[in-house]
Parts: C-alpha cells; sequence; structure tokens
C-alpha cells in the first residue's frame, strides 16, 4: 500500500488525468477493485494536448489492463495518459495517427462483442477487449503496451509515474541521495 | 578568421586528447565540436532520455530532428533511422564525446589483440588482421591516459594483462552488493575476478571529488563532476593554454584540399548555420569511426573524386563494435542495493585461448539497473502486461543480475559505412549509410561466452536463468564503433599509416576508433586515449613549424 504522503502529494499535483481522484477516493478505491477504479475516473474536463476527451477515456482503460491497480495504482492512475498525450505532441507525434485508429479499433471491438463503449465495460469485458486488441491489431498493442511501461515505470518529469509511485512499489528511495533536491526528478524540460 | 596550426574535428574522447596535446606543444589549434558544452545544471537523471535509453531521444546529441543515418538491412532494404533507434549505431555529440556519459570502463586491450591474424589465422570471409603497433607501443601511452585522465582499480587479481609499468592512480571503489555474490563464485570456478578498472574518481583526484554513487551513472552526465572525460580533464587544460580555441555547434562540412592534394583547412556550419572556412597546417579528424569516414567520403575534390584517403576504396570499411551477450540470473535473495555504477566485477579469462574460437571477450557484471530497464527482462514465461507482469516486477527488479561481456567483432570489409545516395542532414550533407554484418563465427563466440557468463550466475546462486545471444542483422557498432579508416603500413588495405596519418595526404590524421584494426574483447575507450596520445606524440615529434620532417 502506498503510504498517505504519496497519495496525498499525488492528488495536488492531479490535473486533466482521468485517473486522478482525491484522498479520500483513493484510500476507498484502493479497498475496491480495480473496476471500480476505473469505472468512476473517465469523466475530468480536461484540456489533452493530442488526444479528444473519448480518446484519453478509451486510452485510460486500455493503459490499465497493461497496468492494472492492485496494492499499487493502475497506470491511468499514475498520469500515464498524461504521459502518452503529451508525447504524441512531441516524440511521439509521428504515432498519432496509429493511436487514432488504434483506439477506434478498441472501441468497435467492444461496442461489437458487449454492445456498449469500454466505458460501460465490466472489468472482465475491458480484459477481454484488450486481449482481443492484442490479437487483432498487435502494432498498436504492442506500442500502447511500450508507452505505457515506460509511462509507469520511468521519470516522474514527463507525466507518468506521478509521484514516483512505481520506484516506491519497488522499493527505491525517492530522493534516492541526501542532499538532492526532489525537483531534480520531477521538474525539467518535458522533451 | 586567422590560420591556425591544427584544425581538430571532433571534441570527444580522442578530439579532447589531441587538441590538448598539440597546443600543450605550442600549435595553435581550433577545436570544433558539433554538439553543445553541458555543465552539471544540465545534468538530468532521466530514465527515458538519457544516452544510453533513448525512449525520448539522446541527451546528448545528436537530436532526432535534422540527423538521420540509412540502414541497410539483411535483405537489402534501405531505411532511414534516427539517432534514438537502435540501427542508428549513435555514440553522442557533445563537448567530451561519449565521455560525458559513459560507463567509464578502463580497458587495456591484450597483447594478443593487435595480432589477431597471426594468433588466429583469418576465418574466410572475414578482414581479421594485426596492428602495424603492438601493445608495447601503447603501453607507456595507456599509463599517460590511466594517470591523465584518471582510472581507478586493482589489476593484481588478473594475471591476463599485458605487462604494466606501474599500477593503477586510484583504488578500486568498495564493493557492492553483487561483487561480493559473484566474487567467490568465480573463485569456485577457478575463474580470476578483479574489480573493473575505471575512469571514476574513487578518490579526490585531477581536483575534483569522488563518486557518490548514485542509480543513474552510464547514460548520464555526473554532477559531482567523478566521471574523467576529456571534458574535464584535457579540454579544459588545453583551452588554459591560451593555444587552443573550442567552438561548439559548429558542423564540419568537408575537408577543403589543394590543387596539389594537400589540406588547407576545413569548412563547416557555425552555431547560426552560416558557412565558414577555417585555413590551417593541418586537420585532425576526430569525429567517431562513422562520422569520420562520413566527413572524409563527403571531402571530394577533382584529385580525390571518391572521398579524401579513399584511393583505394577502404574509407567506412570493417566497421565494427561488440557484440554483446550474456545471461541473466534471477534470485531467491535481493542482490540489488542501489549502489551506482554497479557494474563492478570481472573476469578475463575468456578472452583469448578457446581452441577453436578466435578470441572472446571479458564478463562482466552489468551497470545498476533502472525499473525501466527490467521490463522485458523478467523470468521465461513471466506475462507481458497485466497484473502478473507488475507483480514480476516487483518480484524480480531487486533479484536478477546480469553478466555479459562485449565479445571481439571478426570484422569483414563488407560491415561499412558508405554515403547514402539520397538522405541529407539538415547541413544538405549526403547521409552515413551502414550495411553489412560482423563474420558469423563472432556470433559462435558469443554463444559461448553467454552459456559462460549463465555458469557463473548459476554458481552464484540463481534460480533461474535466461541466455543474452542473438544474431543481429546488422554490425552492432554503437558506442563501441571503430576500424573505418584502418591503420596499416600498405595503403591497398587500409587509410592511415601506424601514426594515424593518412597515406596519400600528408597534414591529414584520422585519430579516434576509426583506426582500430580490430576492437578487442573489451570496450574501446582506453585504447582510443592511448592511440590519440600515442599519435599526437608521433605528431608533434614530426612537426616542424608549418610542415613535417620528411
Ligand atoms: C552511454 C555510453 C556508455 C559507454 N561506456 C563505455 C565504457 O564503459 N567504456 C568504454 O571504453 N567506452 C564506453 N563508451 C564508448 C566511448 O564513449 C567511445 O568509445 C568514445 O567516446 C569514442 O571516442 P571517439 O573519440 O572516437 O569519439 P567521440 O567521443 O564520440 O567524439 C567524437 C565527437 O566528434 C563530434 N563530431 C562528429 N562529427 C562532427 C563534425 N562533422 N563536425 C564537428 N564535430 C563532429 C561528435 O559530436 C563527438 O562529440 C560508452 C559510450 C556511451 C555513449
Ligand atoms: S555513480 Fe558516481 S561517477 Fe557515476 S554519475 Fe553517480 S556519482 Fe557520478
Amino acid at each position: 500500500m502506498c503510504g498517505a504522503g504519496p497519495a496525498r502529494r499525488a492528488q495536488m499535483k492531479a490535473r486533466k488525468e482521468p485517473g486522478a481522484v482525491t484522498r479520500r477516493q483513493f484510500m476507498a478505491a484502493s479497498a475496491m477493485s480495480s473496476a471500480a477504479w476505473a469505472a468512476g475516473c473517465t469523466s475530468q474536463s480536461g484540456d489533452w494536448e493530442s488526444l479528444s476527451e473519448d480518446q484519453a477515456g478509451t486510452l485510460a482503460v486500455i493503459c490499465d489492463q497493461i497496468v492494472p491497480a492492485d496494492d499499487f495504482p493502475s497506470a491511468s492512475q499514475a498520469g500515464v495518459v498524461t504521459y502518452i498525450d503529451r508525447q504524441l505532441s512531441r516524440h511521439y507525434r509521428r504515432h498519432r495517427m496509429a493511436y487514432a485508429h488504434g483506439l477506434e479499433q478498441a472501441e468497435s471491438i467492444s461496442a461489437k462483442r458487449f454492445g456498449h463503449g469500454l466505458a460501460q465495460a465490466t472489468a472482465e469485458q475491458r480484459l477481454q477487449a484488450a486481449r482481443a486488441l492484442e490479437q487483432e491489431n498487435r502494432t498498436f498493442f504492442e506500442l500502447v503496451r511500450k508507452h505505457t511501461l515506460e509511462g509507469y515505470y520511468g521519470s516522474p518529469r514527463h507525466g507518468g509515474n506521478r509521484d514516483a509511485v512505481s520506484w516506491r512499489m519497488l522499493g527505491l528511495a525517492e530522493p534516492p541521495v541526501r542532499g538532492r533536491a526532489r525537483d531534480v526528478f520531477s521538474k525539467g524540460t518535458r522533451s | 578568421m586567422k590560420r591556425v596550426n591544427a584544425v581538430v574535428v571532433g571534441a570527444g574522447a580522442a578530439g579532447g586528447i589531441v587538441a590538448r596535446e598539440l597546443a600543450t606543444a605550442g600549435l595553435s589549434v581550433v577545436l570544433l565540436e558539433r554538439g553543445k558544452w553541458y555543465t552539471a545544471n544540465d545534468c538530468r537523471k532521466d530514465d527515458l532520455r538519457n544516452q544510453r535509453t533513448t525512449v525520448l531521444g539522446n541527451a546528448f546529441g545528436p537530436e532526432d530532428e535534422g540527423n538521420p543515418r540509412v540502414w541497410v538491412d539483411s535483405r537489402g532494404e534501405a531505411n532511414v533511422v534516427l539517432p534514438s533507434e537502435g540501427a542508428y549505431q549513435n555514440n553522442a555529440a557533445c563537448v567530451g564525446g561519449g565521455t560525458l556519459s559513459y560507463g567509464a570502463m578502463a580497458w587495456r586491450f591484450m597483447p594478443q589483440d593487435f595480432r589477431m591474424r597471426s594468433t588466429y589465422g583469418a576465418p574466410q570471409g572475414s578482414s581479421l588482421e594485426d596492428w602495424p603497433i603492438g601493445y608495447d607501443d601503447l603501453e607507456p601511452f595507456y599509463d599517460k591516459a590511466e594517470y591523465e585522465i584518471g582510472v581507478s582499480g586493482d589489476e593484481s587479481g588478473n594475471p591476463f594483462h599485458g605487462p604494466r609499468r606501474r599500477g593503477l592512480p586510484m583504488p578500486p571503489l568498495p564493493p557492492n552488493r553483487e561483487f561480493g555474490i559473484l566474487e567467490p563464485a568465480a573463485k569456485r570456478l577457478g575463474l580470476h575476478p578483479f574489480p573493473i578498472p575505471m575512469l571514476r574518481n574513487s578518490v579526490p583526484y585531477n581536483g575534483r571529488g569522488e563518486c557518490m554513487r548514485c542509480r543513474w551513472c552510464v547514460g548520464f552526465a555526473c554532477e559531482v563532476d567523478a566521471k574523467n572525460g576529456s571534458q574535464n580533464t584535457v579540454i579544459p587544460s588545453a583551452l588554459a593554454t591560451g593555444n587552443c580555441e573550442l567552438r561548439t555547434q559548429c558542423m564540419v562540412r568537408e575537408i577543403l584540399t589543394d590543387e596539389r592534394g594537400r589540406a588547407r583547412g576545413v569548412s563547416y556550419f557555425d552555431e547560426k548555420g552560416r558557412l565558414q572556412e577555417q585555413l590551417s597546417d593541418i586537420v585532425v579528424v576526430s569525429a567517431c569511426a562513422i562520422e569520420s569516414a562520413r566527413l572524409l567520403l563527403n571531402s571530394k575534390s577533382r584529385l580525390f573524386p571518391d572521398g579524401l584517403g579513399n584511393r583505394y576504396d577502404q574509407v567506412g570499411r570493417n566497421l565494427q563494435g561488440h557484440h554483446y551477450t550474456g545471461a541473466m540470473g534471477f534470485f531467491d535473495f535481493e542482490t540489488y542495493d542501489d549502489v551506482g555504477p554497479g557494474a563492478s566485477i570481472a573476469i578475463s579469462d575468456y578472452n583469448h585461448g578457446t581452441p577453436g574460437l578466435c578470441g572472446g571477450g571479458l564478463l562482466a557484471n552489468e551497470f545498476i539497473r533502472l525499473p525501466i530497464h527490467t521490463l522485458d527482462r523478467l523470468p521465461p514465461g513471466t506475462p507481458r502486461w497485466g497484473a502478473g507482469h507488475k507483480r514480476a516486477m516487483r518480484e524480480f527488479h531487486r533479484r536478477t543480475m546480469i553478466v555479459m561481456g562485449p565479445t571481439q567483432q571478426i570484422p569483414t570489409a563488407d560491415g561499412r559505412v558508405t554515403l547514402d545516395p539520397a538522405v541529407e542532414d539538415q547541413w544538405g550533407l549526403p547521409v552515413a549509410r551502414l550495411s553489412g554484418n560482423s563474420h558469423p563465427h563472432t556470433f559462435e563466440i558469443g554463444e559461448v561466452q553467454a552459456r559462460r557468463a549463465e555458469a557463473w550466475l548459476k554458481e552464484a546462486g540463481a534460480v533461474e536463468t535466461s541466455l543474452m545471444a542473438g544474431r543481429p542483422e546488422i554490425v552492432s557498432s554503437g558506442q563501441h564503433q571503430a576500424g573505418t579508416c584502418r591503420m596499416g603500413d600498405d595503403p591497398h588495405g587500409s587509410v592511415v599509416n601506424r601514426n594515424c596519418q593518412v597515406h596519400d595526404v600528408d597534414n591529414v590524421f584520422v585519430i579516434d576508433g576509426s583506426v582500430h584494426v580490430t576492437n578487442g574483447g573489451f570496450n574501446p575507450v582506453l585504447t582510443i586515449m592511448a592511440i590519440a596520445y600515442f599519435a599526437s606524440d608521433a605528431l608533434v615529434r614530426n612537426w616542424k613549424g608549418t610542415g613535417f620532417r620528411s
């Protein structure tokens, strides 16, 4: 379980992220299933840099299959959608079309199989949809997998791994060295 | 612009040393570097953007935009590749070159590494050769590099190294946890483990402090300046002589020649993109193996229609690096201690002497791993995503070790750099086109090395292992790139002579990893530094005012 400290800081920094929640929600949610989590997390009013609100919601669902919540936050809760959204206007501009098509395909898989969108899908249906997407469009799924894991386990300064939550999960002290300022890792140019 | 004695192209490992040696001898020097000069302030420890993990680009150049290369794959298809992609085979572009962010392993080659052909014979289809110089020629200059740039370590436990006049100037860093686990295991196997020599301060040295053992070392700059590169040693001291001017963000376009075929300087694009000329008595090319070859090939003139020094079609050939192989071990106890730089222990038992194999390489434990490096390095059968993957990250990030090493590549003449006929960079210059591969025997050696690494890990208590040994469809050159302007006595089979002087243009020198005939089973930088000292020494001895003694 994350300590209360990290959770509070995460909340203060949270913006426009489907996974962003208040501390109370966070504490409550940690007792809930990941499905309940994700369901409550897709209705932020946001100004994404690259994605539409709907795309961001779909992406959050897929990212959360790749890194689901357990005792530690899911991908979207840790800011991974923010990470991918930012990079789609920067280093990953070249993948914008792949995302547009891939996210549409994810929704159409859900619509075809379950008769509704991923937002309404159950936890089990979401996982099935992710598996189907992996089969039907491996290239896109591999891309999202890669970007999700990078965002979750990479440097907080790019918007994912909010508050270094994955590093704490792995038992890595943060900040790691006495005398090194925290913002050395969280601030700086966003490439 | 004032004419100077020497223009040095590239402020990396070799270029920094050459600039300093020439400036100290009283020559006027202009050092041109295409990248920037980074300071401690730019030293962001960014797991996704550094010189080793380039998910979001290279931290120390070149940028993805405007600097493509072309890679010809095994089907003969040409692919445009960016600096952040593996097939680009990047090293770095900044003051210090690779030495700003390197891992700083400081290996001497072994005497046999300079005589590969006479030791083993050349496998058919390879271009395996002997060097025109030997270990003994370089020994004084290895020593000079160890003391002037600064190396820590203790080689007394390694019975395989060549003769050396004295020990290293600094003791090794205290052992980390992996060292403590791997050392007794190696000894039980009858091997000879010892601490890796490192261009890193273990104690205050050269006016700078010691390593604080952080998590982010290889691929990153060091904010306490404990990692010794040309940017914090020879380049500042070259500038302090008053004889050397460093110009950054200056991209050299071509070496200019006169009607008699001698170099008269270089043209370059300055930081504002303006074309400039810098005239000089001599030109030293130290741009790293791929770009040095490209610069010679791009320097075309009436007398050198195929590029300078390329009369016999040798420039760019024999591209090589190292074929890294090894094994990963998974343990039921914690091996991780969060103490950098992580790589600490090596053996040299397998560099030479295995019947049936042309050489081998050192084996060492890997640098400290960041979480991003563990994602695809989990036990075989681990789910690639989902709850199972996340659990495995928790379970194994702190319970793995990697032992691997740079298998010495058997070069081929077809593994090479040419100019791409179609693709240009931001300055309109034809880009490097990489094609061919190492000799297949390289991969056989690599597989044997991987099994040896696995045996070491098992002896150390690994409950599960997986081999890391592939057969890449590309010459793996990258950070260890070398060989493209081979040193030799015969102008038909090499580009420069033993003093790194281009065979048919006596005032142009190539001084960097390009001149390596073979690349040893060791990381190359200390050899590149030793060659830079060796060639500078010859250059200064032969220099008389504005020309050379014949
Ligand atoms: C992350 C990393 C880890 C490494 N770890 C190790 C290690 O542990 N041990 C080891 O032995 N080696 C290591 N290396 C490799 C080592 O850094 C290189 O072998 C070494 O830097 C090569 O030296 P060089 O002088 O040939 O070229 P470089 O050091 O690359 O210098 C060449 C310079 O020339 C500049 N340049 C190129 N073209 C032009 C042009 N046209 N005009 C102007 N300037 C130009 C480049 O920008 C560059 O700065 C590592 C490298 C990296 C990046
Ligand atoms: S491990 Fe040591 S040398 Fe490497 S970056 Fe950290 S402090 Fe510098």
